[in-house]
């Protein structure tokens, strides 16, 4: 098979030849190619080297064309702070007083050059990858992204204290969206992944999400042509689950704070799974902690198709070594070949704990 | 802050913190049952109306006027408890992290109206601080910040800072706590360097560490050198305190 037919035939609820692994590698093509993560994020020449390279390296079953979340707060007009070693941050909000918010104007995708460069790696992408592997692209959730946009105080106070302008607010976040997504699909982007951590149950209640992410997500996403993944970036989604195929998302990203089997019990034949290494943690992994972690994934989630492996944030940490992702490409090459070894079931992971002074 | 502060319930969050306590019908009797209200009782009272962000209710269940001398005590009978209680919910799943945050701006406000900045009647404490590294994602700093004042400790809030700014602000001020919140690993990661500059001006503040990559890994306060981590702003006070009644004297402001 090859991978877009493994991914197919799983999010179709069958099992594939195996489980498809997604590592969702960005910085790593810096280190592939020698580069700063800066320079590595300069050209998109260098995202499709980078991302073709991690691909035959990893044997990864998707290309990644994410840059890094706070390029749309830069299409907004917002700065953003290089490290060497890690992620592109976010600089100071863009949005100063919610009162901003009455005269804020979307901006228009072509016209921002942060966003085109990703629309040309999408393109280059496509153009080496062809219909061989699916091509990924990335949005923030209208009702996440004003995190960055300003502030997480700030927000939760616009969020709770000014509903009227939350509610603009998501309409002009909304729009952006809407057609940031349908550029990356037009480029050649097989699938978006809407990441969403506020609508997470660690950031809001289930009853806040059923009034405001989850008619975001509804409104949004149905304005995308195209498959979505839903992303909690490691924020909880169990107490939501039941109301995710509202949203009409395919894939939901899950965390490894939620229980994968209890998530599979209740997903299974209805929404694939997307999930749940530990990004923060696989930083110290040994390899054969490394295949217990990757065992324990397919044995919860594995059976019966509707589950990809991958880590839990959807951004596996620069620091994170080769020879650690190496172990879960052999480890979910030897173990997720399907049918599924019977000893999977007893396989399961422990939980990392420890005291705190 | 924001210039209006969360004074109406939302409807959703009384049912939500039912859901979660069931025990929100208890803030109908509060008025009859008052001459008889055992101390969980009102612990109860308390956070459910922090929970459904009610501040009239959060008010009332902290009692009318208090004595001068009273008023630490009813901050570290009810305030302290209910923050710690939510602070655990929060770790179970069972509340999300906006309620924390509100109910720590609102505990926040209700101290220091009963128990100004300047009281005396504070903790007795050496100097504290807190910051955040290399981010602007101020979220847990205030969390944290406000937890700590509504128990009636004071610090220093230093804000955004990079590695060195915060190394010379710790020297300058004598800091003896240094807490430090962190939203990305490499931020978590460049406390060691923090940690090796204290130690080179010879200054060895007790730092403790908070924020998503220590939720996700464990050991990594171990690894950057910091003294403690706490998952949640009610676990940071718990620490400090701890620490507080072990210090000597000679340690304290």
């Amino acid at each position: 098979m090859t991978s877009l037919e493994r991914v197919l035939t799983t999010l179709g609820h069958r099992e594939p030849d195996r489980v498809p692994l997604f590592l969702l590698l960005t910085m790593h093509g810096a280190q592939e190619l020698g580069l700063s993560i800066e320079t590595y994020f300069s050209r998109p020449e260098y995202v499709i080297e980078g991302q073709l390279r991690l691909r035959r390296k990893y044997r990864n079953d998707c290309l990644y064309s994410f840059f890094y979340a706070s390029v749309e707060t830069e299409a907004w007009g917002g700065d953003v702070l290089y490290t060497d070693d890690g992620p592109p941050n976010a600089g100071q909000p863009v949005i100063r007083t919610p009162e901003r918010i009455r005269t804020l104007e979307p901006p228009r995708v072509g016209d921002c050059a942060c966003l085109v460069k990703v629309l040309e790696a999408t393109r280059g992408l496509k153009a080496a990858g062809g219909d061989e592997v699916p091509i990924i692209g990335v949005v923030m959730s209208p009702f996440s992204v004003p995190i960055m946009q300003m502030g997480f105080e700030a927000y939760l106070n616009l969020m709770f204290e000014q509903p009227d302008l939350f509610e603009h607010l998501m309409r002009l976040n909304e729009a952006f969206c809407i057609e940031w997504a349908n550029a990356q699909l037009a480029a050649g982007a097989t699938a978006i992944c809407y990441f969403d951590p506020v609508s997470s149950s660690t950031i809001v209640s289930p009853e806040h999400f059923r009034r405001t992410g989850l008619q975001v997500a509804m409104r949004t996403l149905a304005g995308i042509k195209g498959p979505v993944a839903m992303h909690f970036a490691s924020g909880r989604c169990t107490p939501i689950l039941d109301d995710l195929p509202r949203t009409g998302a395919a894939v939901i990203g899950v965390s490894m704070l939620d229980e994968l089997a209890a998530l599979k019990q209740r997903t299974a034949g209805k929404m694939a799974l997307l999930g749940n290494l530990n990004g923060v943690e696989m930083r110290r992994w040994t390899p054969q902690q490394a295949e217990t972690q990757v065992k324990a994934a397919i044995a919860a989630a594995g059976h019966g198709g509707g589950f990809i492996l991958s880590d839990n944030h959807g951004e596996i940490p620069y620091q994170v070594s080769e020879t650690t992702l190496l172990a879960i490409s052999e480890a979910v090459h030897r173990w997720g070949t399907y049918p599924l070894d019977p000893s999977l079931e007893r396989a399961s992971a422990p939980p990392p704990k420890g005291s705190r002074s | 802050m924001a210039k209006n502060s969360p004074s109406v319930p939302s409807g959703e969050m009384v049912v939500h913190a039912r859901r979660a306590r069931q025990s929100l019908s208890v803030v109908l009797h509060l008025k009859v049952a008052k001459a008889t209200m055992t101390h969980s009782d009102q612990v109860e009272i308390f956070l459910d109306a922090l929970l459904a962000m009610d501040r009239v209710a959060a008010k009332r269940a902290l009692g009318g006027p208090t004595p001068a001398d009273a008023r630490l005590d009813v901050v570290e009978r009810l305030v302290v408890p209910s923050l710690e209680r939510i602070g655990a919910l929060w770790e179970r799943g069972e509340v999300s992290l906006s309620q924390v945050y509100m109910s720590g701006r609102l505990c926040e406000e209700l101290v220091d109206a009963i128990l100004p900045p300047s009281d005396p009647r504070r903790v007795d404490q050496p100097p504290m601080a807190i910051a955040v590294l290399d981010d602007y994602h101020l979220l847990g700093k205030r969390m944290v910040y406000s937890v700590l004042r509504a128990s009636g400790y004071e610090l220093k809030d230093y804000g955004t800072l990079d590695g060195d700014a915060l190394v010379s602000r710790v020297v300058r001020d004598g800091i003896v706590v240094l807490l430090i919140s962190v939203l990305m690993l490499p931020s978590a990661l460049h406390i060691k360097r923090v940690r090796e500059s204290l130690d080179r001006a010879g200054c060895r503040p007790f730092i403790l560490v908070g924020g998503a990559p220590f939720r996700f890994d464990t050991e990594l306060w171990r690894e950057v050198g910091a003294d403690a981590m706490a998952d949640t702003a009610a676990e940071g006070v718990a620490v400090v305190r701890k620490l507080l009644e072990n210090l000597p004297k000679g340690h304290r402001a």
